[in-house]
């Protein structure tokens, strides 16, 4: 699903909601059936770590830490830390055409491009259900972008995820089957509040 | 943790600071400790040192410590009387006032070297020679035949008065060197004992530290073995029963013949302590503030870190961490630097005292234990870990409640 809105239309924000790291004030959130505002924080941490992965514009890796140690970070937070967890990264890595040997490097002497494709393979090593992505593409060039949207759509023949995408480019639509356009849903909301 | 690691300039500044700190704590306490245990232990077993009517402290300054001046002396028939009262078990009399290249001298007799205790009513040893057989025999305390480097038969000059350089010299009766002591730890190194006829010898046609006549006595003359001493300093007095020392203390206040002090040389030890003993808790407290001082500096460096870190911790929030996750990374990470420097430093002062100790019991006649282990020294390094991590609360706590929200928008 694609969500289009220009900076400050509150594509962050929704995806904050959907995350659970933002709390709405009022209202209704379900994901996967369950509601998320009436989770403790505690059970929205957990929730998170087990069925939602994201990825952001940058800085997706602790810095300091070798590729493998950031999944094996991701991995810890879950609910049943995976025992086949080395099977899957370097699954993961190589369905995302990144060489096994990048697992010992530290995640700061990566490119942004080997960067974000680790970051996509560090949100799906838990096997989420939903794929939350913050304008990954906004930091890299034109070729790299490319690339990249190829190999994230590519994933959904690894892991069967939804993935809820968020950017101002117009020019990635074409990836996707669904798009919400932000800006109108915003102006729908305004309509409903002038109205009452 | 790597991520120290990746900090490494900042994260050993402050361990440094805190190693420094906890050195001086240990070191300081670990000081304190040992020297109160030396200085109270320098003399035991005694049940009253009497001396001129003088204070009680000064009295213990000048014949246990032997700093200072006596005030008067005490006549050898008082004396003999007061050792020859039924409650007295042993006495040994001091008579000080003459020295030898800056160590005093003790004219004592055989007594001296049977009852004398200290620390945990440990004798005297020799480790060369024995106790005087002669009138002009001499016994070296150990830091005395060190660093004089004499060894037994030599002969010695001593001077009058207790200057470092005393320009009137009993130069007519050298004394031999009959024994040296092992160390004590206690002034009694740092002193050259001889008899009290050999006192008497050498003072033979003096009156009020001038010599008068020539006493025409040579090393070898016979008269030497009849000498009577006519004064001395001080008496340490061992009583038969312990039940007798206030009456007998009692009686020797009032002694009709002469104005005499007896004192209690543990509750005196005791008294002369707490003086000394404000300036130790000086500086201890300096010690703690300067502790204080460097774990505030942990935390302001954990908490300026949080700024460079706003992303690392964001990233563990949106991974699923929960934000107690990070509350804990950075108390572990003070702790963690805590530990350290406490290590560090407990090796560093027990290495430092491994290299200082032969030479403070040298100079300083301190004898120090390398292992810092007393109660307190536990104690400082309990406090500092809970104050680190009670301090480190306040940035655990900021990280804490700021990466509550807006984990996606900092990220």
């Amino acid at each position: 699903m694609f969500l289009r809105g220009a900076s400050g239309s509150g594509k962050s924000t929704l995806l904050g909601l959907l995350a659970g790291t933002l709390t709405a004030q009022s209202g209704s959130l379900k994901i996967l059936g369950t509601e998320l505002i009436s989770l403790r924080p505690r059970e929205r941490d957990s929730f998170r770590a087990n069925h939602i992965g994201i990825v952001f514009q940058q800085f997706n890796l602790i810095p300091f830490l070798t590729v493998a140690g950031n999944l094996r970070l991701a991995g810890s937070f879950s609910k049943e830390p995976r025992r086949d967890f080395r099977e899957k990264s370097e699954y993961l890595l190589q369905s995302l055409s990144l060489d096994l040997g990048l697992l010992q490097r530290r995640a700061d002497t990566l490119s942004v491009g080997q960067q974000q494709r680790v970051a996509i393979a560090r949100a799906l090593i838990n096997d989420p259900e939903l794929l939350l992505a913050d304008e990954p593409t906004s930091a890299l060039d034109a070729d790299t972008r490319d690339s990249f949207m190829c190999l994230l759509m590519s994933i959904r023949h690894v892991s069967d995820c939804t993935i809820i995408f968020a950017s101002h480019d117009r020019s990635l639509m074409k990836y996707f089957d669904t798009e919400i356009e932000l800006s109108e849903f915003n102006r729908a909301k305004k309509g409903l509040a002038s109205r009452v | 943790m790597s991520s120290l690691w990746s900090r490494r300039g900042s994260v050993l500044l402050t361990a440094a600071s805190l190693t420094i700190s906890m050195v001086i704590v240990i070191g300081v306490e670990h000081i304190r400790a040992q020297a109160e245990s030396s200085f109270v232990r320098t003399i035991s077993n005694v049940d009253l040192l009497v001396g001129a009517r003088t204070s009680q402290i000064n009295l213990l300054l000048y014949s246990v410590f032997r700093i200072g001046n006596a005030t008067n002396n005490i006549r050898w028939e008082s004396y003999e009387d007061i050792a020859a009262r039924s409650e007295v078990s042993w006495s040994i009399p001091f008579s000080l006032g003459d020295s030898h290249q800056g160590y005093r001298v003790l004219g004592t007799n055989l007594q001296y070297f049977e009852h004398f205790r200290y620390s945990d009513s440990q004798g005297l040893r020799f480790s060369e020679g024995g106790a005087f057989s002669a009138v002009l025999h001499a016994v070296l305390g150990s830091e005395v035949a060190n660093s004089l480097g004499y060894e037994l038969g030599e002969e010695i000059v001593l001077s009058h008065g207790i200057g470092n350089t005393s320009f009137v010299n009993h130069e007519n009766l050298p004394f031999t060197v009959s024994g040296i002591l092992a160390p004590t730890g206690t002034p009694v190194d740092r002193t050259i004992h001889v008899s009290l006829q050999g006192i008497e010898a050498i003072h033979l046609g003096w009156q009020n530290g001038a010599q008068v006549a020539a006493s025409g006595l040579g090393p070898e003359d016979p008269r030497l073995a009849d000498l009577q001493p006519t004064q001395i300093t001080a008496v340490l007095l061992g009583l038969e029963t312990p039940m007798a020392v206030f009456g007998l203390q009692r009686a020797i206040n009032n002694y009709p013949r002469e104005p005499l002090t007896a004192i209690l040389p543990a509750v005196a030890l005791g008294e002369l302590w707490q003086i000394v003993g404000t300036l130790e808790g000086l500086l201890s407290i300096i010690s703690i503030l300067v502790l204080t001082a460097s774990l505030l500096g942990l935390s302001t460096m954990l908490l300026s870190s949080l700024r460079e870190r706003s992303r690392e911790l964001a990233l563990y929030r949106a991974i699923g961490a929960r934000p107690l996750f990070i509350l804990l990374i950075i108390e572990l990470e003070a702790l963690s630097l805590t530990l350290i420097s406490v290590c560090v430093s407990y090796l560093t002062v027990t290495a430092g005292l491994a290299l200082a100790q032969s030479w403070l019991s040298e100079n300083f006649a301190l004898v120090i234990g390398v292992w810092p282990s007393t109660t307190n020294i536990w104690l400082y390094i309990g406090g500092a870990i809970a104050a680190s991590a009670a301090l480190s609360l306040i940035p655990a706590s900021i990280a804490y409640s700021r990466s509550l929200g807006h984990v996606l928008r900092s990220a």
